[in-house]
């Protein structure tokens, strides 16, 4: 396996929400080339630390933090970093499919677009290469003109991961990408998921403990803004060091 | 009499309330428009459309008032949409939530409240006197921009809120900027909230007299306005100087003014519902 993935790495951080510690104390080295998931209970921070990795907190007002986020070695979080740059190299995909009020074409077009591309028939191959990484190329390959929200579920989210795709980012976050679809979607994703840790690093936030056992390489448990445990996935699933990691994955609480 | 039949008796009883008052709004303007017809489709003919006012009622036609009304729209038009498009955006998508936004926010609501007599006023003292514009379009398009400007404020930070946050982060995450973004998301999609909020507000500056008057709109205008800086009358103010005369002739030129200036409002409220259409239409929710 080459290694095209990038490497993400997280040191003593601290996230607030104004005076409410969201992290505490985070260190995390995820892996390139594999599959990172972030599990623990609502509320736990496992959101909060997949969007730190493409700077989705800014958004909120009362965000703050402490620590250093690396990939690559350079901190994210420094002033010399664009984040419109930094984020056509990490892409995402959101628990609500949310593809947006164009054409199919358009929305896997539109991060090429954004970063000025004019050449069609280059714009044209990399949508093709990119639902087709995706899955999705034989279901739509006829019909690229029409809206993409008259898909299904699965469909819609399967192209919002072509739409990430198609600006051929590194890593890939994925926020409990399938929790608002059917079990035969879910599926499909997650063979998805399999495949594209060939060439990309992936973290995914799962409320599913199936699916992190199924999916990932290694698995972080997050517990009221703590990181418990991070280990590979088998060793957490088979013999968790900590208690509550225990607790979590039997289903004892959460 | 047990629960049940009651409450279905008092959904019935408010089922009847709700017919009676939908009907009574209608029931009225329909009278109205009736009576206007009447009185007024008779004197409407292309004479009537391109006679300069005058002291005989057979005589007066409305070709100044309504060139000036269309002088007054589109100059209105030309200053209040950009403002208040950029002014709305603005308060939503770039300012933080602080103690001055909010202030604004309050300050811009009260405004819409304003009788439009006081923004004549203002209009009279900032446009007429200390910038020198007189009695022109000029200043009357400025005074009704201002007038209507918070309406457009709040019609576009409406329109822009109900994009839903979702497509904002999913064009975010793509790496596109907040401009990026506002041109091609948020704006495609609130387009049509916008546009009705925009030309509702300009078919009321439409049918504004007492600013106008204020800032020194004429009665009577022996031509038609052909720039900015000429003077002028509207349709309403001219409807009003007919209105108060005493020859019954007045009273039916009044009326088939009326039918003209609401046609125009009519057209308007056309133009942005096919608009909205349109425009829903081509985002593909």
């Amino acid at each position: 396996m080459s290694q095209t993935g990038h490497k993400i790495q997280s040191k003593n951080v601290d996230v607030f929400y104004g005076d409410k510690k969201a992290l505490s104390n985070i260190n995390l080295d995820i892996t390139p080339n594999s599959v990172t998931a972030l599990i623990g209970p609502s509320g736990c921070g496992k959101s909060t630390y997949l969007r730190l990795l493409n700077r989705m907190n800014d958004y909120i007002d009362t965000f703050s933090m402490t620590g250093e986020v690396l990939i690559d070695g350079q901190d994210i979080y420094s002033s010399k970093i664009e984040v419109e740059e930094l984020r056509t190299n990490i892409g995402m995909v959101f628990q609500k499919p949310n593809p947006f009020p164009k054409s199919i074409f358009e929305n896997v077009a539109y991060g090429l677009k954004i970063q000025g591309v004019k050449d069609k028939k280059l714009i044209a191959n990399r949508v093709e290469t990119a639902l087709k990484q995706s899955a999705l190329w034989d279901e739509v390959k006829d019909d690229l003109k029409k809206p993409a929200l008259s898909l299904s579920g699965g469909q819609q989210q399967r192209l919002c991961i072509a739409r990430a795709l198609a600006v051929d980012p590194k890593i890939i976050l994925m926020d409990e990408p399938t929790s608002a679809l059917d079990p035969i979607s879910t599926a499909k994703i997650e063979e998805l998921i399999f495949e594209l840790k060939q060439k990309y690093t992936i973290v995914i936030v799962t409320h599913n403990m199936q699916q992190a056992g199924r999916v990932s390489d290694y698995t972080a448990f997050f517990y009221m803004g703590e990181l418990i445990e991070f280990d590979e996935t088998t060793n957490i699933f088979t013999h968790p060091k900590e208690e509550r990691t225990q607790n979590y994955i039997t289903g004892r609480f959460g | 009499m047990n629960k049940v039949q009651i409450n279905r008796i008092k959904d019935k009883s408010f089922g009847v309330l709700g017919l009676i008052a939908t009907l009574s709004g209608l029931i009225i303007l329909g009278f109205f428009i009736g009576q206007i017809l009447h009185e007024g489709l008779n004197r409407l003919d292309m004479d009537f459309l391109k006679d300069l006012p005058s002291r005989k009622p057979e005589k007066a036609g409305i070709y100044t008032a309504w060139v000036g009304t269309l002088w007054i729209l589109v100059m209105t038009t030309l200053f209040a949409f950009p403002l208040g498009v950029a002014a709305g955006i603005y308060l939503e998508e770039y300012a933080k939530k602080s103690k001055l936004s909010s202030l604004l926010e309050i300050n811009i609501s009260n405004l819409a409240g304003v009788p439009s007599i006081i923004y004549g006023l203002l209009g009279l003292e900032i446009f007429g006197r200390v910038m020198h514009l007189g009695n022109s379009l000029l200043a009357g398009s400025l005074t009704l921009a201002l007038l209507i400007l918070p309406i457009i404020i709040v019609a576009t930070r409406e329109a822009v809120r109900a994009v839903p946050n979702s497509l904002r982060m999913a064009s975010y995450g793509l790496g596109a900027s907040k401009w990026q973004t506002i041109w091609n998301q948020i704006l495609p999609a609130s387009m049509g909230g916008i546009f009705t909020g925009v030309i509702l507000a300009i078919s009321r500056a439409v049918g504004e007299t007492a600013p106008l008057i204020v800032v020194g709109a004429l009665a009577y205008v022996p031509f038609a306005p052909s720039g900015p800086m000429d003077e002028f009358t509207v349709l309403p103010i001219q409807i009003f100087n007919w209105i108060s005369r005493p020859q019954h002739g007045f009273a039916v030129n009044a009326a088939a003014a009326i039918i003209i200036l609401l046609g125009i409002t009519f057209i308007m409220n056309g133009i942005a519902v096919y608009l909205r259409n349109r425009w829903q239409k081509k985002i593909n929710w």
